[in-house]
């Protein structure tokens, strides 16, 4: 799950990391207030307007602006609220602002990267620090690999304080800058792991000429497969940010995942999901989805399955691809033609199913007088995708 | 010889009382794998023969702890149903009671408790399969897992995966070109698991069974380079490849927790790139899979 830039640095500043002061307005109007507030209590003579999308590069895309007054502000928040901020995050299409976090002015001395993930080579958690603030973090490592230090933290001990006192060495930070740098790379850490962040990226992280260590920016991603340890968390999800097919699959439990292409396909497990995309490509078509239904495909999210990718409309053809196992093809077929029945298909189905019964299956299939075709095989599968494709 | 469970295999169920752990425990007695016991904490003492949809062939003695299953059922090995929450401290009550082969089938275990499993793994010096994986079959010798055992046949050739069902394609393949396995290993999909591809295919290495390897990736992190590398120094038997996912769009997670191109790494060109420089027959189409192998094999 993603959350909002303003969202994480609220669950950030309760764990102890110093955040810039700021407020969540969701028009021009509570933007104004925001600022009013924010001039009063700080001593900086600008605040900054922040657009909160679910992507990074908002700053080039034009979803950051500093203001002078609360009226400037308020002209900058109706310029941006409902506009499209189009970032190499986004996708061509963009994503529309609906939240903006106004923020007190900094007096920027330096920029840095702290950043704080898994490794999955080592199966332990990296703590990177880079003196490159505000670059892409990928970039630096592979372009100027010395100004970044990866620290690997021993998940039965925790960051340790030397680690940390590494860390800000390795920035040149000195003084109270130094004791508030470890402090709070300590509180970062401590965040990252009690809330099941599988992501925590401060970039920048500031040091004011004042020698604070502040967090100008926080991406904060959690480790889905324990939201369940977080309820207070699911509030913070935003479906405005969510493409409305992949959210109606979610409430049923279907792992649905929109592309753009023009042939749907479901399937029963995640690699073979992958793969079917893949066979689809092969094909000629373009695949519209990945859509894993689970081991046992049963009517009801067979029947949920279809109905999320007829949502989509560029839906050429629709590829089925089962690999029964355990689960027998006569009662997938069986399920297959019940949800088909009940939803009426507008385009050629492709089904192809394996294991137990497949030739029942197959009959079942090819007399149910749908629009349904079936397949024996992968490569006859690709093949029957490309003829419904010809002829559609 | 063969890799991890055998005929040898003595298999303890963690969770064998559970819903999937009922149902998964009826298709491996019925594969004839020798389960020697159950595991349900407070369900210590009884004879579980299974429930009203999945009765068991043979009723199984449950204790409450790994350690009575050892001491008293002399279990080897064990496979793990148990739910998510619980499933990282299953692991370690495996290996604290001194089990070597600890396979774990549960999805879904958050990365934190993961990390920690793992650790505590590698210091008692067990092998871990999975989690979120299929298991290990060896053919007509034992099923420790959830894949179909009818579509597998005795023989020589390794099969290593991060999916389920994809490598249930494989070996369905494989079987009708004629081709039997030695062993087959579901390594599972997440960013953390016990057995990467290297480990994997060392142990492919040291089975003299063991004829010809495939290797099914999918993409995210760096497992298949990692793999790649070993093979073009030192495994000499040949090997297939393929990789799912060359059209996934970056940035995105497909279903599996691990399967995710992020920051431009773990796509599936780099992963053919390496794989092909290591001189495996990667295929474009997963229906090549088995023709390929018959074909490395020069039997085509």
């Amino acid at each position: 799950m993603n959350i909002h830039e303003y969202q994480g640095k609220g669950i950030l500043k309760q764990f102890g990391v110093a955040v810039p002061k700021g407020i969540v307005a969701f028009s021009a109007e509570e933007a104004k207030q925001a600022a009013e507030q924010l001039f009063e209590e700080q001593s900086s003579p600008v605040v900054v307007v922040k657009a909160q999308i679910h992507a990074g590069g908002r700053g080039k895309a034009g979803g950051v602006k500093l203001a002078k007054s609360p009226e400037e502000v308020f002209e900058v928040a109706q310029k941006m609220l409902g506009a499209t901020l189009v970032t190499h995050q986004t996708g061509p299409e963009g994503k529309e602002v609906r939240r903006l976090l106004v923020e007190e002015g900094m007096n920027i001395d330096k920029e840095f990267y702290l950043g704080i993930t898994l490794d999955r080579a080592t199966s332990s958690n990296v703590l990177m620090v880079s003196t490159e603030g505000g670059m892409e973090i990928e970039k630096v490592a592979e372009e100027t690999p010395e100004k970044l230090l990866k620290i690997h933290v021993d998940p039965v001990y925790g960051l340790q304080g030397f680690q940390a006192r590494e860390a800000a060495f390795f920035l040149g930070l000195k003084g109270e800058q130094f004791r508030n740098g470890v402090k709070f790379i300590e509180a970062l850490y401590k965040a990252y792991t009690t809330i099941d962040a599988s992501l925590a990226e401060i970039n920048p992280l500031v040091i004011t000429k004042e020698g604070r260590v502040l967090a100008l920016d926080a991406k904060i991603n959690f480790d889905d497969n324990a939201l369940y340890r977080h309820q207070d968390f699911h509030e913070l999800r935003d479906i405005t940010e969510e493409d409305p097919l992949e959210y109606e699959a979610s409430k049923s439990n279907l792992n649905y995942v929109r592309l753009d292409g023009n042939v749907g396909c479901m399937v029963n497990g995640a690699g073979l999901a992958m793969g079917t995309m893949d066979l689809i490509q092969l094909s000629g078509g373009r695949p519209a989805n990945f859509l894993d239904v689970g081991g046992g495909a049963s009517p009801k999210t067979v029947e949920e399955g279809f109905k999320i990718i007829l949502g989509d409309k560029n839906v050429k053809a629709i590829l089925v691809n089962i690999f029964g196992g355990i689960v027998r093809c006569d009662r997938v077929a069986g399920g297959v033609i019940e949800a088909a029945k009940n939803i009426g298909l507008t385009v050629p189905v492709i089904v192809r199913l394996e294991g137990t019964n497949a030739t029942e299956a197959q009959k079942m299939l090819d007399e149910s007088g749908l629009n349904l075709i079936s397949a024996k095989g992968l490569r006859d599968a690709a093949e029957k995708v490309q003829k419904a494709l010809a002829m559609a | 010889m063969s890799v991890l469970v055998n005929k040898d295999t003595r298999l303890v169920v963690q969770g064998i009382t559970g819903g999937e752990g009922t149902f998964h425990t009826s298709q491996i007695l019925e594969y004839g794998t020798n389960v020697v016991a159950g595991v349900t904490p407070g369900k210590g003492g009884i004879l579980y023969n299974g429930n009203e949809k999945d009765q068991f062939c043979r009723p199984v003695p449950v204790f409450d702890t790994v350690q009575d299953a050892v001491d008293k059922a002399e279990a080897n090995a064990t496979v793990i149903f148990v739910p998510a929450p619980f499933a990282a401290d299953a692991i370690m009550e495996a290996a604290a009671a001194g089990l070597k082969v600890i396979i774990c089938i549960t999805e879904g275990i958050p990365v934190n408790d993961m990390m920690k499993a793992y650790s505590y793994v590698q210091e008692k010096g067990a092998v871990l399969v999975g989690p979120n994986c299929p298991g290990v079959i060896t053919p007509g010798e034992a099923k420790v897992g959830i894949m179909p055992g009818f579509i597998h046949k005795k023989g020589t050739i390794g099969v290593v995966s991060r999916s389920g069902t994809l490598t249930y394609e494989a070996v369905h393949q494989l079987t009708e070109v004629g081709l039997g396995q030695s062993t087959c290993i579901g390594i599972g999909g997440d960013p953390i698991i016990g057995t990467r591809f290297l480990d994997a295919v060392k142990m492919f290495a040291k089975d003299d069974e063991t004829e010809g390897l495939v290797m099914i990736g999918e993409i995210g992190g760096t497992a298949e380079e990692e793999a790649a590398e070993y093979i073009k120094k030192y495994f000499k038997k040949p090997v297939v490849g393929f990789i799912a996912g060359r059209t996934a769009p970056p940035g995105r997670r497909m279903g599996h927790a691990g399967a995710i191109v992020s920051g431009g790494k773990g796509t599936a060109d780099e992963k053919i790139k390496a794989m092909e420089a290591a001189g495996i027959h990667v295929v474009e189409n997963p229906a090549d899979l088995g023709i390929t192998m018959l074909k490395a094999l020069g039997r085509a």
